[in-house]
């Protein structure tokens, strides 16, 4: 709960330190909002950590605050830390409007942190508002490019769409039960009373989520948002945002419709099936390496989706998946954002001969990439392991199976980026090793390495 | 203790290379690894005999899952570890006179695999297992690719590519056969899976998941079509780590991690497989005949070499498994020669086609004394390692059935052809234009070629060493087979 106030009120107080400077006539300081934001962030993520093993309810069982939720909340507010750094490099061509974009994260960072602690659907619903409004105003944030506008409208129609989905089953539910408390949903489910129009509801509670992590069938717009937007807002839609929507999702499939997601089974293993075969495929063709990581990001949606499928005493696969998703493609972002603002466009000619050029980028890529690929002793080794583990303790052997089939395809693309890098030609353009996005990145392998070295640090839920 | 010096040192040293800067990397690769094969023969005279159920280390690593950092060397994994650290700093002496760029990241990945591989041969825990076999895979593929000899780009990331994609392949097929493993028994230990009572359905969907991981590794027919042309595009010293040490990482999985942990299955796939490495053995063969490239046909020569030892392995006999582990230490020996005197002859006349060699002999007569005992223990001449380690083999085919080990048997025959015209075709005959200037062995190259002709003859002559170290093993893994 403090959590979540806190962030708030950072993010408020940020607006207001813009009013200041620009009142004061300093504007030119407005380069250590950031540092600010991060310092904020890193006391929040204190305050947070000491809320380990407290289990506490807020305001008559709106919010719920567990080890769960704690847990996703360090992380992402983690991950959101290392990506507010980047600001400053990232807009140097349009510092004025620094403090909003700045701001607006911190906005979305409390929508996700609410949608991970709530107890009643109607915070559920607030938070994934906060978070979806933020991102749909990131996504255009560019103002003067087509393609941006076009994510923002796009993500907007697409994400109010699937809102409306999710209110209309919400409302169902509530017509059913007479209430928005997730645990007399709870009750209600096991008390088995069959009724027709709560499983519709369930069922387009569930169709929302789907869209919201972006799984098949439900992926087409995650593509064109992700290669839209500004990279940076595309970081925090791939990373914190989607691991927000899937930790949400997760916590509604425990704690309300456990039963329910197991008659789902054969549709789930499908829609997880496809969902990673897509998403691998599409990934396969791409020439442009942020709709190459869009799709690499639904089919990683579809391992963590394993988790969901598999739901009971697992949370930690999910909170491991999420951690070394989380920070591999952070620190992919960094080294992308880099890239691409050295030859202003991201197809994958432009990692061509990173590695003569700039050896310190292309090294940590090519760790970044190996993470991603499931190598060991990274990080991503354990969250495939995980998860195949929890497939296969459920008796899903196809599944997993299929999801092998699908880590040795993405082997593929992910080598592409290294071999690009590693045995081609540079070409003129220079790029910058800027020390704070170095730091960033170095931080990130230094995560995923320890946590894959020792996995016990973070499977403690 | 003694099996983590075993396996830290040589990463330490890896660390000390990279950053000693380019000038002095080498000279201290090269002075650990011998140090670290002193003090693996040091184990071994002083340490082993003395040593209850031979070395081990255990400690906690992830409790949840009852995975450990647990590290044994028992007689079979001191032969492979042997084998490793007898061979790394050979391999490093064989690039002593080349020139390399960003040699201190060269060696120091090279050390690097010898850590992963040391690991992979120490592991007594199945996840732990896993992560080594995996990262023993980084190095040499970096190597492979990254310093490879060949011009054309296209072609080299092509092959490189390949065999990367090929072994994670296999490797995560091979991870999901351990985590059935774990889902059954709840454990990683390996005295817990040995102990496992699986039924025949689930061992059989086990076995088939390992086995590919291993058979693509060593590689066993038809997994094999990665191999020829990544030993051509790879540098000397990626075919050497692939071909001396990295194939006998799937040999040894089979002997410890395949065979003794799903038996049933074991039995009941034997025919399959044996047919398998038996159609490997004569089609190697054959295509190395036809070949006019020199490494290619070393490749292929290596290719049916090891379709003998997977085939002596499912034999199930004293006498086969028996060979497969000396006819393992043989062939790295043997193969690593062999490639070398390759790279000899590429760095040279820059060709490794054959037809554009010969009347090499006259003109450098070290150099063509040391092939000849190559080829010669390549070719299983009594008193050569390979002879001990072939007849045991051919044996145990033998004892399983009569008609294959006649088909196993051509392999000599066979071997005899290719290695032998090759030899006539590369080193006898007139001289050409461009072997005319052909220079004779450098000191670090009689170096290496002497170390190993002492190995080749001291193995051919007292395999008693490796016998006397691995027969108690093998027993055991036997009997629990039995179970």
């Amino acid at each position: 709960m403090k959590t979540l106030t806190y962030t708030s009120f950072l993010g408020i107080f940020c607006l207001l330190l813009e009013a200041m400077l620009i009142t004061l006539n300093v504007s030119h300081w407005r380069k250590y909002i950031s540092v600010f934001v991060f310092a904020g962030l890193a006391s929040i993520l204190f305050f947070c950590a000491k809320d380990w093993n407290v289990t506490e309810v807020f305001f008559n069982n709106m919010i719920k605050v567990d080890n769960f939720s704690t847990a996703f909340s360090i992380l992402l507010i983690a991950l959101t830390a290392l990506l507010i750094l980047l600001t400053n490099y990232f807009y140097d061509e349009n510092s004025s409007k620094l403090t909003d974009f700045i701001s607006i994260k911190i906005f979305a960072l409390s929508g996700a942190l609410a949608m991970l602690s709530f107890a009643n659907i109607t915070m559920f619903f607030i938070g994934l508002e906060i978070l979806s409004i933020s991102l749909y105003i990131l996504a255009a944030s560019n103002r003067n490019d087509p393609k941006s506008n076009e994510a923002g409208m796009k993500y907007f129609l697409m994400g109010a769409f699937a809102s409306g989905v999710l209110l209309f089953g919400i409302a169902l539910i509530y017509g059913v039960t007479g209430t928005f408390d997730t645990t007399l949903w709870a009750s209600f489910v096991f008390a088995d009373q069959s009724h027709t129009l709560f499983y519709l509801g369930l069922t387009f509670v569930f169709i929302a989520m789907l869209f919201k992590v972006s799984a098949f069938p439900f992926q087409f717009w995650t593509a064109d948002v992700y290669d839209g937007a500004p990279t940076l807002t595309t970081a925090f839609m791939a990373t914190v945002a989607k691991i927000a929507a899937v930790a949400a999702f997760y916590k509604l499939a425990v704690t309300v419709f456990p039963s329910y997601s197991g008659a789902m089974g054969t549709v789930f293993v499908v829609i997880i099936a496809l969902t990673m075969l897509v998403g691998n495929f599409m990934a396969l063709t791409q020439d442009s390496f942020k709709r190459m990581m869009a799709f690499s990001g639904i089919s990683n949606a579809g391992f963590m989706l394993i988790t969901i499928l598999c739901a009971g005493n697992n949370a930690n696969d999910l909170l491991y998946y999420a951690t070394a998703y989380g920070f591999g493609a952070v620190g992919v972002f960094t080294i992308a954002i880099l890239v691409e603002k050295g030859h202003k466009t991201d197809t994958f000619d432009t990692y061509n001969g990173l590695g003569k050029t700039n050896p310190l980028l292309a090294v940590m890529l090519t760790l970044f990439m190996f993470s991603l690929a499931g190598i060991p002793p990274f990080a991503g080794f354990f969250a495939k392991y995980f998860v195949l583990t929890a497939a296969i303790k459920n008796d899903y052997l196809l599944l997993s199976l299929f999801a092998i089939v699908n880590s040795i395809i993405a082997v593929y693309y992910y080598l592409k980026v290294v071999v690009a890098m590693w045995a081609k030609e540079p070409g003129s353009v220079k790029v910058l090793n800027h020390p704070v996005y170095i730091a960033v990145a170095l931080c990130c392998l230094l995560i995923i390495l320890l946590i894959g070295l020792s996995p016990s640090l973070v499977i403690r839920l | 203790m003694y099996v983590l010096i075993l396996l830290l040192f040589p990463l330490a040293a890896a660390l000390a290379v990279l950053i000693s800067g380019n000038k002095l990397s080498k000279t201290i690769a090269l002075i650990a690894s011998f140090f670290h094969l002193a003090f693996t023969k040091y184990l071994y005279w002083f340490v082993i005999p003395n040593a209850e159920s031979g070395l081990s280390y255990t400690a906690p690593w992830i409790p949840a899952m009852k995975a450990s950092l647990s590290f044994q060397a028992d007689g079979l994994s001191y032969i492979m570890v042997l084998l490793t650290n007898f061979l790394i700093p050979v391999i490093i002496l064989a690039t002593y006179n080349r020139t390399i760029k960003n040699s201190a990241v060269f060696y120091s990945l090279i050390l690097a695999m010898q850590f992963a591989l040391n690991g992979v041969f120490l592991a007594a825990d199945g996840l732990l297992f896993y992560v080594f076999w995996e990262l023993a895979l980084l190095p040499v593929f970096f190597i492979s690719w990254l310093w490879s000899d060949e011009p054309n780009k296209g072609i080299r990331n092509k092959a490189i590519f390949k065999f990367f994609i090929y072994t994670i392949a296999g490797s995560l097929f091979m991870l999901a056969g351990m985590i059935m493993l774990y889902a059954k028994t709840n454990s990683f230990a390996i005295n817990d899976w040995y102990n496992s009572s699986l039924t025949i359905g689930e061992q059989s969907v086990i076995f088939w998941l390992i086995f590919i991981a291993f058979a693509i590794k060593i590689p066993v027919f038809p997994f094999h079509t990665w191999q020829p042309e990544t030993y051509r595009v790879a540098p000397t010293a990626g075919t050497m780590l692939l071909s001396g040490i990295m194939l006998k990482m799937g040999i040894y999985g089979i002997i410890r991690w395949l065979m003794p942990v799903v038996p049933g299955a074991f039995f009941q796939f034997t025919p399959i497989v044996i047919v398998l490495a038996t159609i490997g053995i004569v089609y190697g063969s054959v295509i190395a005949i036809m070949q006019n490239n020199l490494k290619r046909l070393l490749a292929y020569s290596s290719f049916a070499h090891v379709g003998l030892i997977v085939a002596g392995i499912f034999s199930f006999s004293m006498a086969g498994l028996q060979g497969a582990i000396v006819q393992s230490f043989a062939h790295g020996v043997n193969v690593v020669a062999l490639f070398f005197a390759a790279d000899i002859i590429f760095n040279r006349l820059q060709t490794n086609e054959i037809d554009r060699m010969g009347g090499i002999r006259l003109l450098a007569p070290k150099f063509a004394t040391g092939f000849m005992i190559a080829v010669l223990a390549s070719v299983a001449l009594p008193t050569t390692n390979a002879f001990i380690g072939e007849f045991l083999l051919l044996f145990g085919v033998y004892s399983y059935n009569t008609i294959l080990s006649v088909f196993a048997g051509l392999t000599i025959i066979l071997g005899a052809v290719y290695m032998l015209r090759m030899y006539q075709r590369v080193m006898l005959g007139e001289e050409r234009s461009n072997t005319a200037s052909f220079a004779d062995l450098t000191k670090s190259e009689l170096l290496v070629f002497l170390l190993l002709g002492i190995t080749i003859f001291i193995c051919g002559l007292y395999p008693n060493f490796m016998l006397e170290l691995i027969n108690p093993v093998i027993e055991n893994l036997m009997q629990i087979s039995l179970r």
